[in-house]
């Protein structure tokens, strides 16, 4: 029905993982880092869709459900963290913690 | 419907540009809102309109009102802005650009190179298919995503009390 | 019968193992009962297995009590033998042992380390035991190692004095020359012969050895060695007069009647193999000889009373050597049995004099003691007698023996004996200069010290001083163990010469008396002269071999040591961590605990491994 190719699907996954994956190497912001993996988790998602919709299967939106519910509990979690940080350091810099220092 | 595809696309692409580059928090999350949405369309363009909704509501509504309720309480103001750009000067973005732009220069070919051997028509799967495969042989997949959140919901909770 | 030889090193090792194990925690008196106790039960032991040996010296009793050790061909058993030598050894060392056990409890018995001193003295008998009953020359080496761990020991018996322990080590370093000798005289016997056991190993070697032969001059020469430093003899006799560090009765046991003459058995039992190279024979002769003249003139000149024994005490064994090289074995193992009463008795004496005048060494600041110290004074006196050789007292048969054999030896027998008797004259000299500066003319300190006394102290004086007089008509099983001519048979000397002989140690103890005595001419009148001036700070350091090791090969040795602190060679070793820890650090750096940096790694990581593949695609 449409004419998409799978590849231009896959290729947009791809970008937006890639811009996710520079604003995780980049950014200091904590709150930053977390939204940048947002991006990459959606991208991951995008993938799964776009190759569901290829083979007219049902089976990549439910892994979209599975990462919809991972991205959710891990968004969860990852801002009680940065509460928790803000709280005790007063910054939201990711340097700050730098405990795993050899 | 491929012109659908088309625009989401790269509505996406640079409104997720301008979340990584934005130096004020709040900017970003609406930049990411927007980026959703338009990932949402991208689905809608798919053939998958379950998904697309819950893109929409969950994504861009439900986690991100969650990001926004976060940054307010920070209450990041005008100096958290100058302390972002100070820590984004130009030269930061020059190995981390580099480093996946070769990522991307192996990748794209790759998946070019794949497609092209089975290229067929999209063909739109309901929320009907969708359900039936979920609550079918993924019943236990969902019942390990609601443990999943409720862990999630636990340890939020503690990690974020005082 | 034969069990109880076994029983004989048994019972003082199963003392030490009581007095080790206690730690110092049982009272003073189960220490003395189990210290003394231990050597006083092995004498009877010693006694009732000497009894018919001594009736019929042929008699061997043989024990094996296990195999050892088995390499190969090898086999070392651990067996014991008594033979006619064996018997004088065993009763000389748990007789005057004993002896000097029991005095020992009295002596020692304000020392803090009570316990430890009776642990090791059990556990040197032990080893001496064993060294003399020992069947072949590994279970020997076993002993003679052992003797030498606890002279080591009981010489830094008082550790805290930092000068003790430099004597214990010296000790335990120059004997250690010696054994290093006799360790390779073995190792050439056991590959040549195919063998170490005793009877096994003299069999073969005068089956496959010619008289004069290289190997056996090899042989001979390394055992010498070993005999050599045990025994104090020149040219490692340096240690012994610093030996005298530890306690009195260490010196008496060890340092006079036991295991210094351990080199003396040692010859003795392998006096086969001797035979076999007359030419090291002779050269034991003159060792023997130059080191009983050195070590005379020496004592001449020492003021510390225990010094002054300890050189009398080298003297002695030269004698015993130098019958050793004339062939005279049963004369010189005589001369080792008198000698350990009559030395015990001087030392015992001594502890005796240097505790009652508060640990006083000095012999010139005594003088004038008969009287504070009677039964020292008696002890000195008959023991300087004995050791002088006045006729008809123990030392004197023995002596006599060695220079009527030294004067029928063939080759430079005439030599031999005037040097023996020019010892003798020395020996006369320096023994009664100690009697009469020690216990004659006036007091010159310690006016009013008391002699310590009591029945542990003064009973075994007696005993020895008993023994020291007649020890001489004692007679000893050996004739079966050294063959005819070992033996001392009828001496055809002219009454002359006899005469001369019985007249040298008179003649030192007139020229004592003289200087000494009465004063006719004073010691300082003498050294007034430079020569005089001269020779006496020559003899007092000892013939300066002290001075000359300490130039040869101490300061090299420690030279090197310097040079090499840092263990050149253990920094190519050392490398290898030094690498490790240089890596270490370099990945260390890398781990900054910045989220971002690990990030990038991942990343970076990831991208060098696709290219990595991907290029590998492409070739």
């Amino acid at each position: 029905m449409s004419l998409i190719p799978l590849e231009h699907g896959i290729a947009l996954a791809g970008l937006l993982f890639a811009i996710g994956l520079v604003g995780v190497m980049t950014r200091r912001n904590i709150v930053f880092v977390l939204m940048s993996l947002e991006i990459m988790l959606n991208s991951a998602g995008l993938a799964f869709v776009v190759a569901g919709a290829h083979h007219a299967s049902a089976e990549g939106q439910v892994m979209f459900l599975m990462i919809l519910t991972l991205a959710a509990a891990e968004v969860a979690v990852g801002l009680g963290l940065i509460i928790q940080l803000y709280r005790r350091f007063k910054t939201t810099d990711i340097e700050v913690l730098s405990a795993l220092k050899g | 419907m491929s012109e659908l595809f088309y625009a989401g696309g790269l509505i996406a692409i640079v409104s997720t540009l301008l979340v990584i580059v934005q130096s004020n928090v709040v900017h970003a999350l609406i930049y990411l809102v927007l980026s959703l949405l338009a990932v949402a369309v991208v689905f809608f363009s798919l053939g998958a309109p379950f998904v697309a909704l819950l893109e929409a509501i969950v994504y861009a509504g439900a986690i991100m009102v969650l990001f926004l309720f976060v940054v307010m309480m920070l209450n990041l103001g005008q100096a958290s802005r100058d302390q972002e750009r100070a820590w984004l000067p130009p030269r930061v973005w020059i190995v981390p650009c580099t480093l996946v732009l070769v990522l991307l220069g192996m990748l794209l070919p790759q998946i070019f190179e794949i497609a092209a051997v089975t290229n067929s028509p999209f063909v739109e799967v309901g929320v009907k298919a969708v359900s039936a495969e979920l609550f079918g042989p993924y019943v236990l997949a969902v019942e390990l995503g609601s443990f999943l959140l409720l862990a999630g919901l636990i340890s939020a909770y503690h990690i974020a009390k005082r | 019968m034969s069990e109880s030889l076994g029983l004989l090193p048994a019972l003082p090792l199963l003392g030490f193992l009581i007095l080790a194990l206690s730690g110092g925690k049982l009272p003073k008196t189960v220490v003395a009962l189990v210290g003394a106790g231990s050597i006083g039960l092995a004498f009877l032991v010693a006694l009732n297995l000497a009894l018919p040996i001594i009736a019929d010296d042929s008699l061997i009793v043989r024990e094996t009590l296990y195999t050892w050790m088995a390499v190969g061909s090898f086999e070392a058993q651990f067996g014991l033998t008594l033979d006619g030598l064996s018997t004088v050894m065993i009763l000389v060392i748990t007789g005057v042992g004993f002896l000097i056990h029991l005095y020992s409890t009295g002596f020692m018995a304000d020392d803090p380390s009570y316990s430890r001193f009776f642990a090791i003295m059990n556990l040197f008998v032990a080893s001496m035991l064993i060294l003399v009953l020992a069947d072949n020359l590994l279970l020997l080496y076993l002993g003679w190692e052992g003797v030498g761990l606890c002279s080591y020991l009981l010489i830094g018996f008082w550790y805290v004095d930092p000068k003790n322990g430099y004597a214990a080590r010296k000790a335990f370093v120059t004997t250690r020359v010696g054994d290093t000798s006799m360790a390779l005289g073995l190792l050439l016997l056991f590959t040549q012969l195919g063998s170490l056991d005793i009877q096994e190993l003299m069999q073969a070697a005068v089956a496959n050895w010619s008289v004069g032969s290289g190997l056996a001059i090899a042989a001979t020469l390394l055992l010498l060695g070993g005999a050599v430093g045990k025994s104090a003899q020149l040219p490692l006799q340096t240690w012994l007069p610093d030996a005298m560090a530890g306690p009195t009765p260490i010196s008496a046991l060890i340092h006079a009647a036991t295991m210094v003459t351990a080199g003396v058995y040692l010859v003795a039992r392998t006096h086969v193999l001797f035979e076999l190279a007359p030419s090291v024979q002779l050269l034991v002769a003159c060792i023997g000889l130059a080191t009983l003249l050195l070590a005379g003139f020496t004592a001449m000149t020492q003021h510390d009373i225990k010094r002054i024994l300890a050189y009398s005490t080298i003297s002695q064994i030269g004698y015993m050597f130098l019958g050793l090289g004339v062939g005279a074995w049963s004369a010189s193992v005589f001369h080792l049995m008198t000698h350990a009463f009559f030395k015990a008795l001087l030392f015992l004496a001594a502890g005796t004099v240097i505790l009652s005048l508060h640990h006083e060494h000095d012999i010139f600041k005594m003088g004038g003691k008969r009287r504070q110290l009677p039964i020292a004074f008696a002890s000195f006196l008959i023991g300087s007698l004995a050791l002088a050789a006045f006729p008809f007292t123990s030392g004197y048969f023995s002596k006599d023996e060695i220079l009527l054999a030294a004067l029928e030896f063939e080759t430079y027998g005439t030599w031999l004996w005037l040097g023996g008797v020019i010892g003798a004259v020395l020996t006369g000299f320096y023994s009664f200069r100690l009697v009469f500066v020690v216990f004659f003319g006036g007091s010159n300190g310690h006016h009013d010290a008391r002699e310590v006394t009591g029945f542990s102290m003064a009973a075994p004086l007696f005993v020895l001083m008993l023994l020291a007089l007649v020890g001489g008509f004692l007679t000893q099983p050996t004739a079966a163990v050294f063959g005819a001519h070992g033996q001392a048979g009828e001496h055809t000397v002219s009454a002359a010469l006899h005469a001369v002989m019985i007249a040298a140690p008179l003649l030192g103890m007139l020229a004592s008396y003289l200087v000494y005595g009465i004063g006719l001419i004073a010691p300082d009148t003498i050294l007034r002269s430079g020569v005089a001036r001269g020779l006496h700070t020559f003899w007092f350091s000892g013939w300066g071999f002290d001075w000359v090791y300490q130039r040869v090969f101490v300061a090299p040795f420690l030279w090197l040591a310097r040079l090499n602190k840092h263990d050149i060679f253990d920094s190519v070793v050392s490398l290898l961590v030094r690498l490790t820890e240089t890596a270490n650090e370099l990945l260390a750096r890398s781990q900054t605990g910045s989220l971002r940096w690990y990030v990038l790694s991942v990343v970076g990581g990831m991208v060098v491994v696709l290219l990595a593949t991907d290029l590998g695609g492409l070739l």
